[in-house]
């Protein structure tokens, strides 16, 4: 092969350098090399005749690089398809993902599944529907956005309108530090201050408040960086006129920003939609529709999954109804990621004048 | 910023006021509006401040109240009896499980994420490129509970055959060797993890790479590099200390990563030699399980260990935040 690929050397200061098609032959001939090999050998995984063909690949395109270009090329040949490599295999469980939650959540997905409770609906039997948890989701993660949102984005102008000094970095570097809370520690920490020292018992309302700190550091990360993107020309016109600092605030700055906060704010209602844990802990849930948040388990879309999952065991009408409530997960924090990017660039805040 | 302050604070002028204009300035000084409004925001701060107090300090207090009942040794002991007559639980199972299933996911994440990140900025033709950030972003986003519904479902039963490949090359060193059950060994956790840490790995890279100075680039270029030299001379030094500080924030995320965790292992309190055998646990997934048919007893024990969750997540993220901080100041001076 190698000779049949050597072009014709036209100038003595180019090397001798493979055709453009190379990886593309490469990597088909080690996939098929990968499947005959599996085949061959009897393996029954997806997974392993594509590390073989990975490995083929790799391999392949150095030797025949280094004997037809050199070491240095074909150093470069072998990075440049590690880093193919590299995507692929991140690609693949990925797009497995969203491809086994879409092709198995479809099967249910109905009105009729968005519109009715589990309420008269054994766990073993078909029907039933997520209405009762979709109305939880949303009460709670309604409220936790009630509370984070105005506290998060009043944290942030402090931080960057006012903050100077002690407390200043002091709020800065325990923002960071939150970020990184796992969110059973948030939902550990409610149980013990409103479970187990106020003695009330679980309900929406306190999954909303470890949802709430989980959601704060995000706003006030995102809506910091929004702020700090406003020119300091507007504020400066502003005060010029006389205008007070707080409704310069409130009428330049804000507005200037407000699309990257509400992309922000976006952003971080679809993190938390999806957290499972203190829910568990603090919500727990109910098959009925429980449309008051402060009084009693409700029901939610996590847990739900979680719960038909874990008491199906992999067959039968509740293994699709989680695979359908994934589905229903999926989508709404999509839409909602893709909403928030909408509005980022349709009301882009404008840098310079 | 400076220049705010300054207009801000009202300096006083040097001349002498007359009486009018020095109230005029001690009014404008302090609005109530201006004073309301400075108070709102500080005090937002402050309530934040307050919450992680408050975390800190509860969930100590409850820690505090089931070890003195602990009869075991809290670090050292592989039992989890904290209902028992004495209580006997300790966080060596927990503590071994986190740390192995999620230096597993760090192994497969970091290179994987990097190589990601690479092909976004130097590889991929630029029309690819962005649609594929788009989308790693988005995936960034996709909850843990669909992780783990897909990796118990999905993933457990093609790593069979991975498994049954890993025993007969490797099994030979022990840690490798396979018993044949269910796949839900550490292992799989840690793959699963690598998986559900990746995007955040690269989204955190591909900004640091994006950075690097294009005059950098074109100097290796110059001299004649080829593209992979361009990446190990210019790239890869200046985007050191950010890979670092990604790999840390992908690193809290796995040790503090619960449902994919609680859905994919099957658990057992005991330490296992073999990495491929089901058993072991880690602490969130360790909460999340026993949570529900625990005392009071049990969920101060169980708080107890989130504690050690926390303090760990707290080291690691306050550092890669360090080194993150660290890195700002000095690309500065390059910008």
């Amino acid at each position: 092969m190698s000779h049949a690929t050597l072009p014709d050397r036209r100038s003595s200061l180019r090397g001798a350098s493979l055709p453009k098609w190379f990886p593309w032959a490469a990597a088909a001939g080690s996939i098929a090399l990968g499947l005959g090999i599996s085949a061959a050998a009897g393996l029954q995984s997806d997974i392993q005749w594509g590390l073989i063909a990975a490995v083929l690949f790799v391999i392949g395109t150095y030797a025949v690089a280094s004997k037809v270009e050199g070491r240095r090329q074909a150093k470069d040949r072998v990075a440049t398809s590690l880093v193919w490599v590299a995507f692929i295999l991140a690609v693949v469980p990925l797009a497995s993902l969203v491809y086994e939650t879409v092709k198995r959540g479809v099967k249910v997905l109905d009105g009729y599944f968005l519109s009715h409770s589990m309420g008269v609906v054994g766990d073993a039997e078909p029907g039933g529907g997520i209405y009762h948890a979709l109305l939880g989701t949303l009460q709670q993660v309604g409220i936790a956005t009630a509370i984070a949102v105005p506290v998060g984005v009043l944290t942030a102008i402090y931080l960057v309108e006012y903050g100077r000094g002690k407390l200043a970095r002091a709020v800065t570097f325990f923002v960071d530090v939150m970020t990184g809370i796992p969110s059973i520690v948030a939902g550990l920490f409610i149980l013990s201050i409103w479970i187990v020292t106020f003695g009330m018992g679980q309900s929406g309302f306190a999954g909303a408040m470890a949802l709430t700190i989980l959601m704060l550091p995000t706003v006030v990360r995102s809506t910091e960086e929004m702020l700090k993107l406003v020119p300091n020309e507007l504020r400066e016109a502003s005060l010029a006129l006389g205008v007070p600092k707080w409704r310069t605030i409130l009428k330049v700055v804000l507005p200037t920003s407000i699309g990257g906060i509400a992309t922000g704010v976006m952003l971080s209602i679809a993190r938390i939609t999806g957290e499972t844990a203190p829910l568990l802990m603090l919500v727990w849930t109910t098959p009925w529709i429980n449309a008051n948040p402060f009084d009693g388990p409700q029901g939610s879309l996590p847990v739900y999954i979680y719960l038909q999952y874990q008491s199906s065991a992999g067959v039968g009408p509740g293994y699709d109804r989680a695979w359908a409530g994934a589905l229903t997960l999926i989508a709404f924090i999509m839409i909602l990621n893709l909403a928030a990017r909408g509005i980022a660039r349709w009301k882009a805040p404008k840098t310079g004048r | 910023m400076d220049i705010t302050t300054q207009t801000s604070a009202s300096p006083p002028p040097p001349a002498p006021l007359s009486p009018a204009e020095q109230k005029r300035a001690a009014r404008a000084a302090t609005r109530p509006g201006d004073r309301i409004f400075l108070g709102l925001s500080r005090g937002s701060g402050i309530f934040l401040l307050v919450i992680m107090a408050a975390i800190a300090v509860f969930l100590t207090w409850r820690a505090v109240l089931a070890l003195s009942e602990n009869e075991g040794n809290f670090f050292t002991t592989f039992e989890w009896n904290p209902t028992g007559n004495p209580p006997v639980f300790g966080i060596a199972v927990l503590a071994f499980g986190t740390i192995v299933s999620s230096i597993i996911a760090m192994a497969i994440a970091v290179p994987v994420a990097v190589g990601i990140a690479l092909f976004l900025t130097h590889y991929a033709p630029r029309r690819l490129s962005g649609p594929i950030a788009y989308v790693i972003d988005l995936l960034a986003a996709v909850p843990s509970i669909v992780y783990g519904l897909w990796g118990a479902l999905f993933l457990v039963p093609k790593l069979e055959g991975l498994y049954g490949w890993l025993d007969d090359y490797l099994g030979w060193t022990g840690i490798l060797a396979w018993q044949g059950g269910a796949p839900r060994s550490l292992f799989t956790v840690g793959i699963l993890l690598a998986i559900m840490i990746l995007p955040i790995i690269t989204n955190v890279s591909r900004e640091v790479f994006r950075q690097v100075p294009q005059s950098h680039q074109e100097a290796a270029l110059a001299l004649g590099a080829t593209r992979w030299e361009v990446i190990r001379m210019a790239v890869l030094p200046f985007g050191r200390s950010g890979i670092i500080s990604a790999s840390m924030l992908g690193l809290g995320r796995a040790l503090g990563e619960t449902m994919a965790v609680a859905m994919v292992l099957s658990p057992l309190f005991d330490i296992q030699v073999s990495l491929l055998d089901f058993g072991g646990g880690t602490f969130a997934q360790n909460i999340a399980s026993k949570f529900g048919e625990a005392s009071v007893m049990g969920q101060d024990a169980l708080i107890a260990s989130g504690l050690v969750l926390f303090v760990i997540t707290l080291l690691v993220n306050g550092a890669a935040r360090m080194i993150i901080a660290r890195r700002k100041e000095f690309s500065g001076a390059n910008a």
